[in-house]
Parts: structure tokens; C-alpha cells; sequence
């Protein structure tokens, strides 16, 4: 019997079809993993299934039985529970309080008892969890595990998990699997929603596909390969090879010493980082989620204010070295130093959401020229050609930033840094929230821009990506470095352990 | 059917945010909102009071454009949008001052002991000269502490600046005992006889019009031309952003008050020496507050903070001829102007969102009836 059932679903919002007569069917006992790429309707499907969205079109069956979900509460009496991509928790509580938050059965809180149920799922299934740790002390995985288990307390039979590997080391995520392979096997249906088709290939049953909002099919994950999925997935065949040439006349131009920073608390953010960077090369940098990344290149771009250290930059043209610490960004760049930074937080860091594309592209270069009056011809022209070489998807260069999609909004920051011909270019998750195609020309540009001779540095997640794309690769943990190490011998596993290895400083460049 | 009752619980109607609208919609959205709060207002009026809607309305328009008040409402909008252009460059910045009132108060102060004290011994364009530079430096000093206080900690900008504001009255309270020893509430044009601004062609209140104007004209330039008004739009779009560029938020901030602060003074000047030659600590009349909601109405443009302005002046003094004309309570203005106020700012929803019937919640209903 299918444990859930959707027939003919569809889902607007204002002009934009966000679900088109999706079919979708889940078995008892198996793993259906949701595949597509960003914006193709995968976690609106979702919300319509956890009652958090209502459905326009179409109907929802649990267990044979048509369904009218208007609310996450529904959604448990239909014993359906999601686990979002947001942990939603209270940091002050313990696992166990913050499990049991919300229950009204009825019956009277009893935290012992409470306490003994969360031990038993947890045995049953395999968790690691500490039901007395409070939340703010756990890790991520940590409370990634109380979000299931609190899902689970509440007998959910159907749960959903919206890209749960996203925040995890690969170690965390074979944990994670083998505990979800372990529900599958005890009668629960899993929906996984991902983007990565290496994970939906080791561990789904059957493997729906969406693109553009729309259903396009279900296959059975044993019958299927990457290269059919991501032909599904896209709706053409693509190359996923990143070209990664061997870098040539490589010089040092940014070396970074001994850095420490201290957050409000006074607790180490950055500590004693070193590292240097090579102009013709990739330098990638690789961490768990908040391990110091955002710290370290604020703090290169001249928005952090260092206890310690030093950051050289070896000027090309006049052979000079200077010393980038404690500069504001003007200084930076009156300095002659072509820094170009692409943040992680697009619309909150480098682009204002309010204003059109035009005046975004102005940021850079406004203050040129002793004119009282802001001059908007070149970033007009400037945008033209942004939008018409990295395929930007917009109806005008007088349209807002905040009305583009992720993917765009990317194209226009990276476009406007890369038009400042960086020496230094420095891009923080540069591709997360973009699809395939996107995500490749933004490789592109980066494998360019080596080219060029500039020293590029890369943050990324995806440690697949990381070890085609980068020459060099480093690690750090809670604001370490853990090792750095040669992308083209490096291994997911080997990252993984630095990833997660607590005493740092001794590791050693492999050359 | 099993459970027919759930169905009652799917939502009837879903907002969802519009794209964009046109101009012309847009338009035609905000008239029929000022048509239907005109059509509450009658039938309110109707029913509160008995008499015609229609020759309340025809009342309301004497009271604001009949023989001779024309020129009395457009200066009142002068002054109104004098000092909306005063508070919009550091709403756009997301500075929320509330202190206008208190801004102007000191203009109009120090404009008042200029006269006072420099009347009579200097030339009257010399002291003309004075009054403003006072005016503008004290409105500046009145704008830049609060300003100072945030860039430098951080501090609320929305108390700080409405304490100002009673710092102010108290000052022209301490001035009244000083300067008119009689303990009149007023200081009034009998002490106050120099430095009366010039009226051009002849007409009283012009010259106050004709600076308005020109302020207006400059502030839409400086806003949307100039690079300190695209430096007040990334501070007010994202504070990282403009310091990831570099921008100097602090001097931002403290700049774009001064400038509040400088025009605030002004609309104190032309206050005192433009149009009443008196001053009392009840002189700026609400106006620094009201100030907010115009430039609000007008998001944060100053050419359609022309209309905005007018229109609440337009209300406010029609308000007071029906309630004078009709021997009504003086809360029945402001109920009328309370039913326009909240069409015109309502709207405003209809404007961003579009609202939809559920679809499916009017078949089942459909259905239902057929069976």
C-alpha cells in the first residue's frame, strides 16, 4: 500500500507556477528521494505535504485515505513530520525539552518518563544523543538528531528531510544514512530532498524528479545511473567535468600569518591562521559550516578587526608588499590592491536587495571622478553586458536584486567582481542555491580568472566540487588550520577527518 | 465523503505578493480608495450628525481653497513639506527620526533670540543672514547629537531623538520667562519687530513658497542624482553592504542628519521670521510628526511629497471649517480625516499584494450545493 499519495498537485504563486500537476507516490518502507535542481518546486511540494502550504490543485492520500492538510498539526494527526533545512529549536533547552515541546496529549509532563522514550527511540534506531545536553552545546549533527527524534517521538510514520546532508561532514552524513536505511527497514517512509546524486544513488529506494515545477518521472534508484538523473534532472545532457589545468608562473601574492580573532565572547574565531595564496592557482577552503570561513576572508577583505596577525599582499606591478591589517576597504583599494570579494550572504553582503542592477553595479566604482553627481551610463552599459554574457535572467537593468532569482542574483555579484579584474578574488560559497548549469559557468569563471594569473580562493561545501576544482585545498576546524593538502590527490575522506580533527597547527602542506 | 467537516478549515482566501504593478493601475487603486473613504465619510457624517454629506464636503473644500485661504493652505503645506524634506533623507537611510518637532523648535528658537537681541542694531539683511546661519546650525546640532550617539554605539535613534524634542520646548519655555516678563505663553511680533522676511511681488508667505520649492526641487537631486544620496540608499538598503564597499557608515550617518538637522532649522526660520514673528514653545504644532507620515505616504520621494503634504493640510483645514460651520464636536474632523488616512494608507495592500479566492474551496462549495 502507498503510505502517501499525491495526485495531480499544482501550486501558484501570484504569476509563477511553483507545482504543476505533480504525481507523486510514496511506499511503506522506503527511501524516495525528491531530486531537482534549485526552484524546481521540491520544497513547496514538501510544505504542502507538512500542512504548511495548501495545496491550489490536485489531492493527498495517506494510507488510501484522502487527506486535507491545512496545518503542521494536521500533518502530525496524519503522522506526517518534517525535518527542515532550519534547525527549529530552543538553544537554552535539553534535547529531551525540546522534544517534547508543544506536545498536548493530555497527559502530564513527565520529563523522566519523557527522557526514558527518547533513550529507547534512540536505541531502537541508532541515534548517538545525550537527551540532558543542551541544544546550544551541541554540534550540528547533534541537533540535526533531535530534530528527527523529535519528529519521531511524535510517531511520524512519513518523514520528510529537506537536504539534510547540507550541514554535515561525510562522516556525519554515513552516520545519518545508515540510521535512515535502519527506519526504512523498521516499516517508515523517508522523503529526502537533495540536490546531490551521489548521495541519492547510495541511499533512495526510487527517485522522483522535478524540474521547473514540474513532475517529470520516477525511476528505481538500481536502475539508474549519475549521467540519467542529471539529464532528468536538467532536460539536456551536460558535462559534469570541471577542466582544471596545471598552474603555470605561479608567484606568492597574499600571504596571511598568525591570525586570531575574537568574536564578543572572546572566544577564538580565527586562530593563528596561516596560509599563502599563488596567483595562477585555485586555493580551496574547505570546513563545516561556521569553522571560521566568513571570519577569515571578512577579515582579508578588510571588515574585521585582527588581534594578531598579518596579511602581506605582494603587489605585481611595483614588486611592493603591503600589509593589508587593520585597512578599511577604501585604504585596501587606494593601495592599488584589486580585491575582489564575493560573500556568502548575497543580498545582505555585496548587493543591496532594494536597489535595480545598475545602481548594484555602481558599488565598485561610484566614487570615480570628482563630479558631485553619480554617473550611470558605464554600470548601465556595465550590466548589459553582464546580463547578456552570463545569461541573466531579468526583465530590465532597472529591475531590483531582490526580485531575481538566487541563480541571478549570483551572476550579477560575480559578474560585477570579476569586471573589477581582481588580483585577488575571493568567492564563499559562490555556487550554493544554484542549479547545475549556473553553478558550471561559475566554475568557468573562476578556472578563467586562474588563468589570468589572478589568486583565486574558493570556499565551498560540496567536497566533490573542491577536489576537481582546486589546486590546493585547506581545511580548517573552529578557526584552525587542519591541514592543506594537494586537490589532486585529495580524497573526500581525507578532508573529512581534517574536517572534523579538533588539534590543529601540526599538519603540513604535502608538496 | 468521509469527515466533511475539514473542509471547512481550508483558508478562503490567499495573499500573495504581487510583481509589479503599473503606474496606471496603480493610479486608478488609489482613487477608488479615496472614492470609497469619501463614501464612508458621507454616511458616517450622515449618520453621526444628520446633516448633507455633500455640503460637508463642499465645506471641507471652502475651508481650504475659499476666498482668501489659499494662500494661507499652500504656505501650511510649505511648511509641511519643508519639513518632510527635512526627515526623508535619513528616513531613507532607515534612521528613524522623530525628533523634526524638536529640530524645528530650536530653529525657530534661535531665529527668535537673534531677532531679540540683534534687532534694530544690525541691518535687516545682515540680520536676515544671522538668523539663518543660526537656524541652520542649531537645527544641525539638534540633528547630529542623536546621529553622533548611534554611529558611535549605537543608541536608539527613535528615543534619543523624540527626548530631544522636550529639550527643545523646555529651552523656549526658559526664553518666554526671559524675554517677555509680563509671563504671557507668547513672544510675539511686538518684541520681535526686525528681520521680517521681505514679501515678494507684494504677496505675503511667497518668499516662504518660493524656498520651499526650491528645497524640494534640490532634495530630489541630491537623493537620487547625487553620490551622497546613493551613499544614504546602500546605508539604508544594507549596513555590510556599504561597509563591504567601503563606504563610512558612521559619517554617513552623522552627514545625512546634519543635513536633516540643517533643513529642519530652516523650516524653523521659516516659521518665525518668514510668517508668524512670534514664537511659543506650541509653534511647530505637531508638525515634525505629521512630517513622518507625509514623507511615509510619499515613499520617501520628495515630488510626491507635494501631494502627500497637500493632502493632509488640505484635511486638516477643511476639518476645522466643518467643525466650526456645523457647531460639531472637533473630534468629528478628525474621525473624518482618520476613515481618509486609512483608505489611503490600506491600499497601500492592495498595491503590493493581490488576494485570491481559493479555487478549490469554490468548487467544493460548488459542488456541494449541487448535491
Amino acid at each position: 500500500m502507498n503510505a502517501l499519495e499525491l495526485r495531480n498537485v499544482s501550486k501558484r504563486f501570484g504569476s509563477i507556477l511553483a507545482n504543476s500537476h505533480v504525481d507523486l507516490t510514496v511506499k511503506k518502507g522506503e527511501i524516495l528521494a525528491i531530486l531537482g535542481e534549485n526552484g524546481s518546486g521540491k520544497t513547496t511540494l514538501m510544505n504542502m505535504i507538512s500542512g504548511i502550504y495548501h495545496p491550489d490543485e490536485g489531492e493527498i492520500f495517506v494510507n488510501g485515505e484522502p487527506a486535507v492538510i491545512s496545518s503542521p498539526r494536521d500533518a502530525f494527526g496524519y503522522k506526517i513530520g518534517m525535518i527542515h533545512q532550519h534547525f527549529k529549536l530552543v538553544d537554552v533547552f535539553t534535547a529531551t525539552e525540546n522534544i517534547v515541546l508543544g506536545i498536548n496529549d493530555g497527559r502530564r509532563y513527565n520529563l523522566k518518563e519523557a527522557t526514558k522514550r527518547v533513550g529507547e527511540i534512540a536505541e531502537k534506531y541508532g541515534f548517538e544523543i545525550d537527551p540532558r545536553k543542551k541544544v546550544y552545546a551541541m554540534s550540528v549533527s547533534e541537533k540535526q538528531t533531535v530534530e528527527i527524534v523529535k519528529v519521531l517521538y511524535r510517531g511520524a510514520d512519513i518523514l520528510i528531510l529537506d537536504e539534510p546532508t547540507a550541514v554535515l561532514t561525510p562522516q556525519e552524513t554515513q552516520k545519518l544514512f545508515a540510521v535512515l536505511r535502519r527506519m526504512r527497514d523498521d516499516g517508515k517512509s523517508i522523503i529526502i530532498i537533495t540536490h546531490k546524486l551521489h548521495e541519492v544513488l547510495s541511499l533512495s529506494d526510487r527517485v522522483s524528479v522535478l524540474r521547473r515545477g514540474e513532475y517529470i518521472g520516477t525511476v528505481c534508484t538500481a536502475e539508474t545511473d549519475e549521467a540519467a538523473l542529471t539529464e532528468m534532472m536538467v532536460g539536456k545532457k551536460i558535462l559534469l567535468n570541471i577542466e582544471r589545468t596545471t598552474p603555470h608562473d605561479t608567484a606568492d601574492r597574499l600571504m596571511v600569518r598568525g591570525l586570531k580573532l575574537f568574536d564578543q565572547d572572546g572566544r577564538a574565531v580565527l586562530d593563528d591562521i596561516a596560509f599563502t595564496a599563488k596567483s595562477g592557482e585555485i586555493l580551496g577552503i574547505a570546513g563545516i559550516a561556521g569553522s571560521g570561513q566568513r571570519e577569515l576572508l571578512e577579515a582579508i577583505a578588510g571588515l574585521q578587526h585582527l588581534s594578531e596577525g598579518e596579511i602581506i599582499y605582494h603587489n605585481p606591478k611595483t614588486d611592493k608588499e603591503e600589509n593589508l591589517r587593520d585597512k578599511t576597504p577604501t585604504q585596501i583599494r587606494e593601495l592599488g590592491v584589486r580585491l575582489s570579494f564575493v560573500p556568502e550572504d548575497r543580498l545582505g553582503m555585496g548587493l543591496v536587495g532594494n536597489m535595480d542592477i545598475v545602481d548594484n553595479m555602481m558599488l565598485r566604482s561610484y566614487k570615480k571622478g570628482r563630479s558631485v553627481f553619480v554617473d550611470r551610463q558605464p554600470p548601465k552599459e556595465l550590466a548589459e553586458h553582464i546580463i547578456e554574457s552570463l545569461e541573466v535572467v531579468t526583465p530590465g537593468v532597472t529591475t531590483p536584486v531582490r526580485r531575481l532569482s538566487g541563480g541571478n542574483v549570483q551572476k550579477v555579484l560575480v559578474g560585477r567582481e570579476i569586471a573589477a579584474a581582481p588580483t585577488v578574488l575571493m568567492a564563499a560559497y559562490p555556487v550554493r542555491g544554484l542549479d547545475i548549469n549556473s553553478s558550471y559557468i561559475i566554475y568557468n569563471l573562476l578556472n578563467q580568472q586562474k588563468e589570468n594569473g589572478v589568486a583565486v580562493i574558493f570556499v565551498g561545501e560540496d567536497l566533490d566540487v573542491l577536489t576537481e576544482l582546486c589546486d590546493r585545498i585547506m581545511v580548517i576546524n573552529s578557526g584552525r588550520v587542519t591541514g592543506i593538502v594537494d586537490g589532486r590527490t585529495a580524497t573526500k575522506e581525507q578532508l573529512g577527518l581534517l574536517m572534523t580533527k579538533t588539534e590543529g597547527g601540526a599538519a603540513h602542506e604535502k608538496a | 465523503m468521509k469527515k466533511p467537516e475539514k473542509h471547512t478549515r481550508e483558508p478562503l482566501l490567499y495573499v500573495c505578493k504581487r510583481n509589479n504593478m503599473s503606474l496606471k493601475t496603480g493610479i486608478l487603486v488609489r482613487a477608488i480608495a479615496v472614492f470609497l473613504a469619501l463614501l464612508v465619510c458621507a454616511v458616517v457624517a450622515k449618520v453621526l450628525t444628520g446633516d448633507n454629506p455633500l455640503s460637508i464636503f463642499a465645506t471641507v473644500g471652502k475651508g481650504a481653497f475659499g476666498t482668501g485661504r489659499t494662500l494661507v493652505t499652500i504656505h501650511d503645506v510649505a511648511i509641511l513639506l519643508c519639513i518632510s524634506l527635512a526627515v526623508t533623507p535619513a528616513f531613507r537611510m532607515r534612521f528613524w527620526n522623530t525628533g523634526a518637532e524638536g529640530q524645528v523648535l530650536i530653529g525657530c528658537l534661535s531665529t527668535a533670540v537673534c531677532m531679540l537681541v540683534l534687532g534694530g542694531k544690525v541691518a535687516d539683511w545682515l540680520l536676515i543672514l544671522i538668523m539663518t546661519a543660526a537656524a541652520i546650525v542649531s537645527g544641525v546640532i539638534w540633528g547630529v547629537i542623536p546621529a553622533f550617539f548611534k554611529a558611535q554605539w549605537g543608541t536608539n535613534e527613535t528615543l534619543f531623538t523624540l527626548m530631544m524634542n522636550y529639550v527643545a520646548i523646555q529651552l523656549i519655555e526658559y526664553f518666554l520667562k526671559i524675554a517677555d516678563k509680563t509671563g504671557s505663553n507668547v513672544v510675539g511680533p511686538d518684541l520681535l519687530r526686525h528681520g521680517w522676511f521681505p514679501n515678494l511681488f507684494g504677496v505675503q508667505y511667497l518668499l516662504n513658497i518660493v524656498i520651499v520649492v526650491i528645497l524640494t526641487v534640490l532634495m530630489f537631486v541630491y537623493l537620487k542624482y547625487s553620490k551622497h544620496g546613493y551613499e544614504i540608499s546602500v546605508v539604508g538598503g544594507s549596513e555590510n553592504t556599504a561597509r563591504y564597499i567601503g563606504i563610512n557608515v558612521k559619517k554617513v550617518i552623522v552627514r545625512t542628519m546634519a543635513l536633516s538637522g540643517a533643513v529642519c532649522g530652516i523650516a524653523g526660520l521659516l516659521l518665525v521670521g518668514g510668517s508668524s514673528h512670534s514664537i511659543d514653545s506650541n509653534l511647530a504644532d505637531g508638525r515634525g510628526f505629521t512630517a513622518i507620515m507625509v514623507s511615509w505616504l510619499a515613499k520617501f520621494n520628495p515630488l510626491m511629497m507635494v501631494l502627500t503634504s497637500l493632502l493632509l493640510v488640505f484635511m486638516a483645514r477643511g476639518a476645522d471649517e466643518v467643525t466650526s460651520k456645523f457647531g460639531l464636536n472637533s473630534a468629528f474632523a478628525d474621525i473624518l480625516t482618520g476613515i481618509i488616512l486609512f483608505f489611503i494608507i490600506g491600499c497601500e495592500f492592495f498595491i503590493n499584494y493581490e488576494v485570491h479566492l481559493n479555487r478549490r474551496k469554490k468548487a467544493a462549495v460548488a459542488q456541494e450545493g449541487e448535491n
